[in-house]
């Protein structure tokens, strides 16, 4: 589903490379994790692939679904499918939670050529979903994300995750921010959406949320480059020993 | 040492001097309002039109803008008017009144009359009023808005308009829309007073239709709150138009009572809508709103006083603009307490979205407090729409253009909710997507 090949990045301001020839396939059904430390380059990794123009692809290539992804806006990229979800989710004061929420279902049916949703099935879906996340109507009621707490601003972002259907998923740091029954309730919503025909990458610097979203594979990602790939075992190494092996490894 | 060297008038000026020669026996008025027309021309002609040398118009030079003056409209064909009205939409579906004012003057033939006497509303001709004995009244300015060039221009040609009194603890059931027609070009300038007598509640819808061609628009509203009552005042500037589009308001504000009111501005090339607003009795609430849009080279301009003349009033003062192309726009907002206002509360913030490297706003907040026990603050921003939340919108797959528009919209939003009045605002988001859409 997600073929990525030699990709090398760099912030378009300064021109500082991050990624430096990232290899990764991540077929349907699979659950990928990217660890790392600090500074490797794991969220520069996630905003390349929703397209945020801070960054600049110098090499290299992005396929979904065989389709040069770097070729398409963002929102061509999320009506094709792909989701990012945000490690800091955006407040924006003015616009009411539910609107936005109809908007972005309605302006991808549209870009797929699919009939606007009516209000009955909107509120219908939106009800059921946020029921599972445990996301009040009071909170839907708020412009989005503004005044919410860590927990509920993840807890939305799933929300949107599972109206909006994606066939690939890219969690960024999902976890951090969250207390242990916000993380339960925010992995159960993701596991709920693992499925034989979507595919994703959860990028985490800790372990444990690996816990509760098991992964399928998991790779390590350090300057740039993925230096280590192995199943979920790796997670546990890591959480033992630490990065320091991989940060000179790939030095 | 008051030898004053004469000016050099503007064509625009000598129009405005041949202009009054031309109308003056035309104009209504009393002894007292004739003299008060003659000094207001002596201004224009002793000071010419307001300039950017004037404080209260360095971003905003009438002057210069100014390059002629048409004659006044001629009075206005009612048939004309009815087909202009059938065309305007200002509040769609919105149940309410309708009081005309065209080409300058009161319309009573296409005015709800009789449904608004039945409420306790009684409207009269403005003309009328100026010729009877207590006319000059009707032309009194405040001090804060003494010798202001687009007042005296008002003054000096003022042809009509309305006074309506709302009687005592009357609630009107629903919304007043005072609708100005130019069925005609030429200037068109008028002068309402609206009375809300004690208790009495009334909304008003303040609307413009019709072309003026090199014509300007300059028109008063003077109200007039009494003691406990309530006056919310929303005015709808929308579409394009060339010449010069004045508007003044007045308010004095009795004891326990509430105004408020929101100045909704999109379109016009050259705009100024200037209020002067005074508290007059203690605890009492204003909160006066502004949502200004502006193109391509056009100037826009929100600019207001409000005097704390007595304590334990609050006031809030809510501006939003959106320029784009090489627009220009101005925020002018005095707050001032006076030394026995104590335990004022004023707030007052303009906040501006440049969509557009060559767009420019002028941000002029201002306070001046004499009293020691108050609170006022004010604050000023100006910025571009945020890219991290234009991204965020678009991965979510909101195509650039509609997220653009989501975030001016989520911009004015703030102001317009703040300001409240669901059902007379509900039709504003789709004048903002009009005016986005180059309408």
């Amino acid at each position: 589903m997600l073929e990525i090949k030699n990709l090398h990045a760099r912030i378009a301001e300064d021109e500082t490379e991050i990624l430096r020839g990232v290899n990764l396939t991540v077929k349907a059904g699979e659950v990928h994790a990217i660890m790392g430390p600090n500074g490797s380059g794991k969220s520069t990794l996630s905003y390349v692939l929703a397209g945020k123009d801070d960054y600049e692809v110098t090499e290299g290539e992005v396929l979904f679904d065989g389709q040069n992804m770097l070729d398409m806006s963002p929102d061509e990229r999320a009506a094709a499918g792909m989701f990012l979800a945000f490690q800091y989710p955006i407040e924006i004061p003015g616009v009411a939670t539910m609107e936005f929420l109809k908007t972005a279902m309605n302006a991808q049916r549209k870009a797929r050529g699919e009939a606007q949703l009516s209000i009955p099935d909107f509120m219908k879906r939106v009800k059921e979903a946020a029921g599972h996340l445990n996301v009040s109507m009071d909170m839907l009621k708020r412009p989005l994300n503004v005044g919410f707490s860590g927990g509920e601003k993840k807890r939305a972002e799933i929300l949107q995750m599972s109206l909006l259907e994606p066939r690939l998923c890219v969690l960024d740091e999902t976890d951090s921010g969250l207390d242990i029954d916000a993380l339960r309730i925010v992995s159960d919503g993701v596991n709920k959406l693992r499925g034989p025909d979507r595919a994703m990458v959860v990028i985490t610097h800790y372990q444990r949320l690996l816990d509760h979203i098991v992964p399928d594979v998991v790779h390590v990602l350090s300057k740039g480059r993925i230096v280590k790939t192995g199943d979920k075992d790796l997670a546990l190494e890591l959480e033992k020993n630490g990065y320091a092996d991989y940060v000179d490894a790939a030095a | 040492m008051n030898a004053s060297v004469p000016i050099k008038h503007t064509q625009a000026e000598s129009d405005l001097i041949d202009r009054f020669e031309a109308a003056k026996g035309a104009l209504s008025g009393s002894v007292a309002v004739t003299a008060l027309r003659e000094a207001a021309v002596s201004q224009i002609r002793d000071k010419g039109l307001p300039h950017r040398r004037v404080e209260e118009y360095k971003y905003t030079d009438l002057r210069a803008f100014m390059k002629s003056a048409a004659p006044l409209a001629a009075a206005a064909d009612e048939s004309a008017v009815k087909a202009i009205l059938g065309g305007q939409d200002a509040f769609g579906e919105l149940e309410r009144y309708r009081i005309v004012v065209a080409n300058g003057a009161f319309l009573p033939g296409l005015s709800d009359l009789e449904a608004l006497a039945g409420e306790g509303v009684s409207v009269t001709s403005l003309t009328d009023e100026l010729a009877g004995e207590h006319g000059a009244q009707l032309l009194a300015s405040p001090k804060s808005a003494a010798n202001d060039g687009v007042l005296a221009l008002n003054t000096a040609f003022v042809q009509g308009g309305v006074v309506v009194k709302v009687k005592e603890g009357a609630e009107i059931s629903r919304p007043v829309e005072l609708v100005h027609v130019a069925a005609s070009a030429g200037g068109q300038i008028s002068r309402s007073r609206i009375s809300v007598a004690k208790g009495a509640k009334l909304r008003l819808l303040e609307t413009f239709a019709g072309e003026t061609g090199n014509g300007e628009i300059n028109i008063v509203f003077d109200y007039d709150v009494a003691d406990t009552a309530s006056l919310v005042a929303t005015r709808l500037i929308v579409g394009q138009s060339d010449a010069a589009r004045l508007f003044t308001s007045i308010a004095t504000i009795g004891a326990q009572a509430e105004f408020k009111s929101l100045g909704f501005i999109a379109g016009p090339r050259f705009i100024r809508n200037q209020q002067f607003i005074n508290f007059a009795g203690e605890n009492s609430n204003a909160g006066i709103y502004g949502v200004t849009m502006a193109r391509d080279e056009d100037l826009a301009d929100q600019t207001l006083i409000v005097d704390h003349a007595v304590p334990h009033c609050n006031s809030r003062e809510f501006f939003k603009t959106v320029l784009d192309g090489r627009a220009k726009g101005v925020y002018q907002g005095r707050i001032n307490v006076a030394q026995h206002a104590q335990k004022t509360d004023g707030e007052m913030m303009t906040q501006a979205l440049l969509l557009s490297e060559d767009a420019e706003m002028a941000n002029k907040p201002e306070l001046e407090i004499f009293a020691d026990d108050v609170i006022c603050a004010h604050g000023a921003t100006s910025g571009q729409i945020d890219e991290d939340l234009l991204f965020y919108l678009r991965a979510r797959g909101i195509p650039e253009d509609e997220a653009r528009t989501l975030l001016v919209l989520a911009f004015l939003a703030e102001a317009i909710e703040e300001y409240g009045e669901d059902d007379v605002t509900e039709g504003l988001e789709a004048r903002v997507r009009d005016w986005l859409a180059g309408h």
